[in-house]
């Protein structure tokens, strides 16, 4: 299943994540693909506000991961910075992947092999300066039932 | 009665350790990347992973005392960062402290990392208190208001992208290498600093000292893109030096506003972006135009290091703030709640 959403400026792509983040449940996985700016931290933004945590949400590119505690808690990992996916397991993705939280992955794309089946992989492509392509896919029931309930 | 303090630093990329006398006194500070020999990509290579700073940390704390000419019950505490920064790695440094301080039967302090940078400053400068800090690096972007020496308040922090990551994102989409802060600084000498408007995110009625980065970055990647699409050629010099004058703008105009407001006549710069020669000349100059001096580390304090955080632990030492052994690290941590 797939569903393309636009968005106009990075209010909008907030409220999509804020759409998406109300949608979540515990221990759900999201993959967010895109170039450098295509707005991949504005929209895990939004899914933090949909979970409730009202704290800044800041970009995890140097420290790798941040966590929040919300309705349940947000794993903001971003892998810019990683070249190795043993490292990925160093940082303990394991635990958060099987933890009670929702966990996020920008630059998820470097290493989409190791990520589980059930997943929701969202990519963004920047058609214009303030026009953002959102591409949302999955492929199993639970995601797919979200993915339709999105942009209603 | 000794006051020397061994810190230990492992927030992030770097497994470092040092021995400060009194806060002040530098004996030893090492860096397990500057250690190796494997330099030839020129640039840090991350050592992210925990296990790195687990095989790293016992050997540069014995490198520290060994250069610093002392032992264990030489030491009158043990400083060590215990956040922010990244779990699996803020633990190796906080155990490992925790450990010695439990086997010699000593003090004790964790140190806030942002704060670890200001105090940078202590180990060079005689600073004139109240002051305002600057700290900007990779990771961090925040605007302290300091009323004396180890007593901080937070006012302005980036709500997106950090000052250095900026430099870094920008320095890859220009292809100019890592690490980006001081490749952007080499190549905007060559450039026109006005040849491109970039946006400089000065706005925000409520929230006057908080940084946004994330637009800037993305309207510089913006205008690369369409250049390349057209076939034209990228004028690096003149992108990196127009990108470099809205970052700077940004951070010297929103520091100087805090000096005014809070009414300090010092001004202090800290973290690894200080060492960028634009920000600290056009800082410099603002801030002389008001009567008010600024101060920074060399560069070698600039980027993360373990004296730093024996300097900020110094003051936690005397102020008897000494942490429990349940001490644990903060991934996210506030200036302000240190204990
Ligand atoms: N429709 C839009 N949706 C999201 N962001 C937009 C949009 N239009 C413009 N922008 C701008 O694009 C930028 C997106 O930055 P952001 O840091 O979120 O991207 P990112 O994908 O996380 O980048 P990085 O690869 O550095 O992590 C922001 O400055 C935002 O203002
Ligand atoms: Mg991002």
């Amino acid at each position: 299943m797939e569903k393309i959403i636009t968005t106009y400026s990075e209010a909008e792509t907030e409220a999509l994540g804020k759409a998406l983040g109300e949608l979540l449940f515990p221990g759900a996985v999201i993959l967010v693909n895109g170039d450098l700016g295509a707005g991949k931290t504005a929209f895990a933004r939004g899914v933090a506000r949909g979970l409730k945590i009202s704290a800044p949400i800041t970009s995890p590119t140097f420290t790798l991961l941040h966590v929040y505690q919300g309705k349940i808690p947000f794993y903001h990992f971003d892998l810019y910075r990683l070249d190795d996916v043993e490292e990925l397991y160093e940082i303990g993705m394991e635990e958060y992947l099987l933890g009670e939280g929702v966990s996020l992955f920008e630059w998820a794309e470097k290493f989409c092999e190791i990520f589980p089946l059930e997943k929701l992989v969202v990519t963004i492509v920047a058609t214009g300066p303030t026009t953002r392509l959102f591409t949302f896919s999955a492929q199993s029931d639970s995601y797919i039932k979200i993915i339709g309930a999105l942009g209603r | 009665m000794t006051d020397l303090i061994l810190g230990v630093e492992t927030s992030c990329d770097e497994t470092a350790a040092a021995v400060v006398a009194g806060g002040k006194k530098i004996y030893s500070n090492i860096i397990a990347s500057q250690m190796d020999v494997h330099e030839k990509f020129g640039g840090v290579v991350p050592e992210i992973a925990s296990r790195k700073h687990l095989e790293a940390v016992n050997f540069v704390i014995a490198q520290a005392l060994a250069e610093a000419g002392c032992t264990f019950s030489d030491l009158a505490a043990i400083a060590v960062t215990h956040g922010p920064g990244l779990v699996g790695a803020l633990l190796v440094g906080v155990n490992t402290a925790k450990t010695l301080a439990y086997a010699l039967e000593k003090p004790l302090v964790a140190v806030n990392h942002v704060l670890a940078h200001v105090a940078a400053n202590y180990l060079v400068h005689d600073i004139a208190f109240p002051a305002v800090c600057l700290v900007v690096s990779g990771g961090h972007t925040s605007l302290l208001y300091l009323k004396a020496r180890g007593e901080a308040e937070l006012i302005g922090a980036t709500r997106d992208d950090a000052a250095g990551e900026a430099f870094d994102k920008i320095a890859r989409v220009l292809q100019l290498g890592y690490p980006g802060g001081p490749a952007i600084d080499k190549v905007a000498q060559a450039g026109n600093p006005e040849a491109f408007t970039f946006p400089r995110a000065f706005s925000g009625q409520d929230e006057i000292f908080e940084f946004s980065f994330s637009g800037l970055k993305s309207a510089v990647i913006n205008t690369i893109h369409q250049m390349r699409q057209k076939g034209d050629t990228v004028p690096v010099a003149d992108v990196a030096a127009s990108f470099q004058a809205a970052v700077v703008d940004v951070l010297v105009e929103k520091t100087c506003l805090a000096a005014k407001i809070k009414g300090t006549k010092t001004v202090l710069l800290a973290g690894g972006v200080a060492a960028n020669s634009r920000l600290r000349f056009c800082l410099e100059e603002a801030l002389a135009k008001d009567g008010r001096k600024l101060f920074l580390p060399p560069p070698a304090l600039c980027t993360d290091n373990a004296a730093m955080v024996a300097a900020a632990g110094w003051d936690l030492y005397q102020r008897q703030e000494f942490a429990g052994l349940d001490l644990n690290a903060v991934p996210v941590l506030d200036i302000g709640c240190q204990k």
